[in-house]
């Protein structure tokens, strides 16, 4: 079974992002850029399933400009077979990057799709869903465990009261959560390995979608800033403190 | 038209995320029904009848709903769109699991945890873990929105509209319910509760772990707790606070060993008061904290619970 894996190349996490003083988005020049973390988590549990043989073939797209190929060169340095990149230069809205990997499911007919469950850019939380309803396939999303049996996937999901175990029939999509597992690091000669490994370009109009956004952005501005207060001294000085505010 | 807004519930009670939704929905569009869809759920809809604001409540009461998947919830609310220009759901992992596949369907993008409703077709909600504020104007035809619940008001008591039973749709049956380990918790809510307490790393073990407690119970307070405290294996996936866990707004914060990474804190700085207790005095905590103290959480912890019970908090 092929398996295929989407990765978003995003702001990396320890970046503290800045808002352009005109409000028209956040300073993105000289910032380090990374793969999304949830993406990372599902092309490690995509490598892992093809080490226990459960998958034949991981195959990761990424839809993004020119340098989401080096996002999807890690993903081939953790184990990746081969990449397709959907080079764009403009902004892809969550339905339209769902659409672009229906198409892409279509070509490729995987049997398994692994996405984040949200891009912490955009934080979005939606195109693993989305993707899963155009195909008509059901889903297992924030997954903290899976199992994969023959033509069916048992995913074990983080929900707001705990845990909570579907079983899903295959083909299916499952959108990975922190405690699936722990990605590993490339190492050196996988590195030089991936390098040789093939990356398609194709381009969202190569696969028919439209991707022209529906949505207008009208500003990016700053949240409400917090200013730290004081330290106190002690217990006491704590209580007394929050007594007066009246929240205690 | 009308806004349909989807219900929060176990099948016994209604949660009050369903109220706060409610809000936001009679801003965008009035009148406001309720999708009450489980099983055995009849108490539900008629707590949802009473919710001030709501018009009517839809009540698909089936054993494909009693879990709420978003395969058998994607069929009903596709059933039901046509009649409503908005559909709501907070943005608990309910709704963000079911919601986009309903939007997907109808060839219309999602609106993530709205924070605020600007006007009927345009909204803010927070980007890069909340460090800026994105503000959207979404095209004319019907909206698929989440909420994020503690950025609006829960909707008051006093309604009554009308409960009408509807038919479940078809189920495709390729998804099925296998089981659930939830965590069991006397506490109120992470998510409503007016005060929290939520540990980090520093409290090092999920024995230690158990020092909030006695002092969560003095002050009816929930408890949260960081990434690191979950991943560490302290506590539960459900504590988790921050961009990628639950967003909490409470009258206090309280974070022990805490460091205050910025995706911690995108789930936690809109609270009202914040207090740190943190052995690091130049640990970020203390950049959002009203409150600071700075020490070893070991010796605060017992001598805040034991100042409580002097001071008559049981
Ligand atoms: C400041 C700012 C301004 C923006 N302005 C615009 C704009 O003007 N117009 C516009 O259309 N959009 C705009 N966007 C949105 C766009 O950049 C989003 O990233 C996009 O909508 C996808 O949402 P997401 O990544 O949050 O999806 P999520 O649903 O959170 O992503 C979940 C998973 O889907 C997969 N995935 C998501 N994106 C990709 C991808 N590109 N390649 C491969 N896999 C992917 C990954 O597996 C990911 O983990 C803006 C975003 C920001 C932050
Ligand atoms: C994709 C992604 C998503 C994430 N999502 C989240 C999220 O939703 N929520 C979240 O919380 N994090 C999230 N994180 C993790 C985040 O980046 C931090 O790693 C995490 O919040 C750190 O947890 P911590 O503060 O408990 O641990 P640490 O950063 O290790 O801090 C522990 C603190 O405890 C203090 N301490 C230690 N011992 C004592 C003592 N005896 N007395 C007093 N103080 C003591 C230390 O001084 C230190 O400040 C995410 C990360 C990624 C990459």
């Amino acid at each position: 079974m092929k398996v295929l894996v989407p990765v978003k190349r995003v702001i990396d996490y320890n970046v503290k992002v800045r808002v352009k003083a005109d409000q028209s988005g956040v300073d993105l020049a000289n910032v380090k850029m990374s793969m999304n973390p949830f993406d990372e988590i599902a092309v490690e549990e995509a490598v892992r399933l093809k080490e226990k043989g459960k998958a034949s073939e991981v195959v990761i797209v990424s839809i993004g400009p020119q340098q989401a190929s080096e996002t999807i060169r890690t993903a081939l340095a953790m184990g990746g077979d081969r990449g397709i990149l959907v080079k764009t230069d403009q902004m892809v809205e969550p339905l339209a990057v769902a659409k672009i990997l229906k198409a892409i499911v279509d070509a490729e007919q995987p049997g398994f799709v692994i996405t984040g469950k949200q891009a912490i850019d955009d934080d979005a939380n939606q195109v693993g869903q989305m993707l899963a309803a155009l195909l008509g396939w059901p889903q297992g999303t924030f997954a903290h465990s899976l199992e994969l049996a023959d033509g069916s996937a048992k995913i074990t999901r983080e929900i707001d009261g705990g845990l909570q175990t579907v079983e899903v029939k295959l083909p299916a999509v499952m959108t990975t959560d922190l405690r699936l597992n722990e990605p590993r690091y490339a190492s050196l000669p996988n590195i030089m390995k991936a390098k040789k490994k093939p990356i398609e370009e194709k381009s969202p109009a190569d696969l028919g979608v439209d991707i022209t956004p529906r949505f207008k952005v009208l500003k990016i501005s700053e949240p409400p800033k917090r200013v730290g207060g004081v330290k106190v001294s002690g217990v006491p000085e704590l209580l007394d403190k929050l007594k007066a505010d009246g929240v205690i | 038209m009308a806004s349909l807004v989807i219900a929060e519930h176990d099948n016994a009670s209604l949660k009050d995320a369903t109220h706060k939704t409610v809000t936001a929905a009679a801003q965008i569009s009035a009148p406001v029904h309720v999708l009450v869809a489980g099983e055995n759920c009849g108490a539900v809809a008629e707590a949802a009848a009473k919710i001030a604001g709501v018009e009517k409540v839809l009540l698909a009461d089936a054993a494909s709903y009693a879990r709420q998947l978003a395969e058998p919830m994607e069929a009903l609310l596709l059933s039901l769109a046509d009649k409503y220009d908005a559909i709501l759901a907070p943005a608990t992992t309910t709704g963000k699991n079911i919601l986009p596949r309903v939007a997907a369907k109808l060839d219309v993008g999602q609106i993530s945890e709205i924070l605020k409703v600007i006007s009927p077709d345009t909204f803010e909600r927070p980007i890069y873990a909340g460090n800026a504020i994105e503000t959207l104007q979404a095209p004319s035809g019907k909206k698929i929105i989440t909420v994020r619940t503690t950025a609006f008001k829960a909707a008051g008591e006093g309604g009554s509209a009308t409960v009408e039973k509807i038919a479940a749709s078809s189920d495709s049956g390729n998804s099925k319910f296998a089981g659930e380990a939830l965590s069991k918790s006397e506490r109120p809510d992470l998510t409503s509760a007016k005060i929290v307490i939520s540990g980090g790393r520093g409290l090092g073990s999920a024995e230690n772990f158990k020092l909030l407690d006695s002092i969560a119970d003095k002050l009816h307070a929930a408890v949260g707790a960081s990434r690191a405290a979950v991943d560490a294996g302290y506590v539960p996936n459900d504590y988790q606070v921050g961009q990628t866990g639950k967003a909490v707004a409470p009258d206090l914060y309280m974070a022990v060993g805490i460091s205050g990474a910025i995706q911690h804190l995108a789930g936690m700085k809109d609270s009202k008061v914040i207090v740190a207790i943190n052995k690091d005095e130049d640990a970020p905590i203390f950049q959002v904290a009203d409150y600071g103290l700075v020490g070893d959480l070991f010796k605060i912890l017992p001598e805040l619970d034991e100042a409580l019970a002097s001071r008559g908090y049981k």
